[in-house]
């Protein structure tokens, strides 16, 4: 391991190594990507998959579509292939409330160039065969979102940035920040220390802990968020399924495997990553009921993750006022994967050269309290 | 022209393995991600102990794996509809 760098980079999830990726890809290597475990042990190897430009904030449905064309080059790029497939997402609402706020968000893509349709259920199950359309007051449906494997979009940028000269230091701990006069001077790892000027906290659900190895506050908290997988089916579901009244969701893979989780309002903020029988009873009642011929289908595997929540549903991003050089890139929620590549591109030209970008002003770390941002309402779990 | 096989779930053969580990995935939650054995049918009852070996016997030492990958609910594949009933299990933590 170097024991100095222009950049070190905290996490060597997809957030981090996405501007990994794209800064050494504009010819900026001297990046060390701390890793504390393996790749793909945080929410970058745990997520579902889904790539979705179905937002409420016009940031947010930009930032999807720019990754959307990201992604699909990325095989090509890096010679992984992300098994990216474009099956559209399905979003039902069952109350008016969701129905009209899917009616407004509808707008507001197609305003920005997202096809999505305002669909009725005959058309939603014509579609997905076998949906059941008991209460699903409205449907929107985008042909073009979709989901990917997140294995190997976390490999491939990890090799690809490697190759151009990054050093990625996996299974390496974080124990300290040296902030010196107000400013970054060195960051001490379970392998050694690295001195440099600028620190990124890309940290996913630790990134609030790592913020205070620093002397900074965040106001993220990690929510686990649990997943299950089903056996490999022949294909047959096109598009993720979304649920607004439950923020059930739930795809088909390239595997042919059902793979899919729902939101917990009863989840607290905590660091464990225990799996329950409570989600794999709420999962499966509202897979059942959102599509009853799903009951024989066996369910193999549950695991979960961390959600990196701030109090708006926005990201956190740019540099903190309290320490020159430390630099926010985290709080992505449940989403920050299918954000990635359009952060990771936008982040490296904002670093290099400076190209100023609307997202490092609305979404600032100093903005809560202040300048709140718009809240992003279309969250799942 | 003969093949070891590590995982008959996912068809997971030796030279495999070798491979994976020769791109640079060393360890046992790399190597199982990468070349995706122990996600099958059977979870990694009959591979995880022979991937580990074979991790072993490249990296010496007598411990074979410090840190095991998690042993994950379900213990065998089961229909979704027999978790499906109202009971929500208390809220229960499995491990």
């Amino acid at each position: 391991m170097k024991d100095r760098a222009d950049l070190v980079i905290i996490g060597g999830g997809i957030i981090g190594l996405s501007l990994a990726y794209y800064l050494s890809r504009m010819g900026f290597s001297d990046i060390v990507v701390l890793e504390q475990g393996y790749l793909c042990f945080g929410a970058s190897g745990r997520n579902g998959g889904g790539v979705r430009q179905q937002w409420s904030t016009a940031d947010h449905i930009k930032l999807a579509r720019m990754s959307v064309r990201l992604f699909r080059q990325l095989a090509r790029e890096t010679g992984y292939n992300i098994w990216f497939r474009q099956g559209g997402y399905l979003f039902l609402a069952r109350d008016a409330e969701s129905a009209s706020a899917l009616s407004a968000n509808v707008e507001l893509q197609n305003s920005l160039g997202v096809p999505t349709r305002l669909i009725d259920v005959r058309e939603a199950r014509r579609i997905v065969p076998g949906l059941a359309g008991r209460n699903v007051t409205a449907c929107a449906y985008n042909s073009t979102d979709g989901v990917l494997f997140p294995w190997p979009a976390v490999w491939g940028m990890a090799k690809t940035a490697r190759q151009l000269g990054v050093e990625i230091e996996t299974f390496t701990r974080l124990i300290g920040i040296d902030v010196h006069d107000g400013r970054i001077a060195k960051v001490i790892t379970s392998r050694g220390a690295i001195a440099t000027r600028r620190v990124i906290n890309a940290a996913g659900g630790w990134s609030a802990q790592v913020a205070r190895l620093a002397g900074c506050q965040l106001p993220n908290r990690p929510y686990r968020h649990e997943i299950l997988v089903s056996e490999p089916l022949r294909p047959f579901l096109d598009p993720m399924l979304c649920d607004l009244s439950d923020g059930t969701y739930f795809s088909q893979t390239m595997r042919g495997e059902i793979c899919g989780g729902l939101s917990d309002p009863e989840e607290p903020s905590s660091m464990n990553s225990a799996s329950s029988f409570r989600f794999l009873g709420r999962m499966c009642r509202s897979m059942t009921r959102m599509m009853p011929r799903l009951g024989g289908v066996k369910i193999l595997r549950q695991w979960a993750g961390y959600y990196d929540e701030t109090p708006d549903g926005n990201p956190i991003l740019g540099p903190s006022k309290e320490v020159e050089g430390f630099i926010q890139f985290n709080g992505f929620g449940g989403h920050g994967f299918m954000l990635a590549p359009a952060i990771g591109k936008i982040g490296a030209e904002w670093l290099l050269r400076e190209a100023e970008h609307e997202i490092f002003k609305k979404y600032a770390p100093d903005r809560f309290g202040k300048n709140p941002a718009p809240k992003e309402s279309l969250v799942l779990g | 022209m003969s093949k070891t096989i590590v995982c008959r779930c996912e068809d997971v053969s030796l030279s495999d393995l070798e491979d994976a580990f020769k791109q640079g995935y060393h360890d046992l939650e790399s190597l199982k991600r990468y070349t995706g054995f122990s996600t099958g049918f059977c979870q990694g009852k009959g591979c995880t102990a022979h991937a580990a070996r074979f991790l072993a016997g490249l990296q010496g030492g007598d411990d074979m794996v410090a840190d095991p990958p998690r042993v994950r609910p379900l213990l065998h594949p089961t229909p979704a509809i027999r978790f499906a009933g109202e009971d929500d299990g208390g809220g229960e933590e499995n491990t």
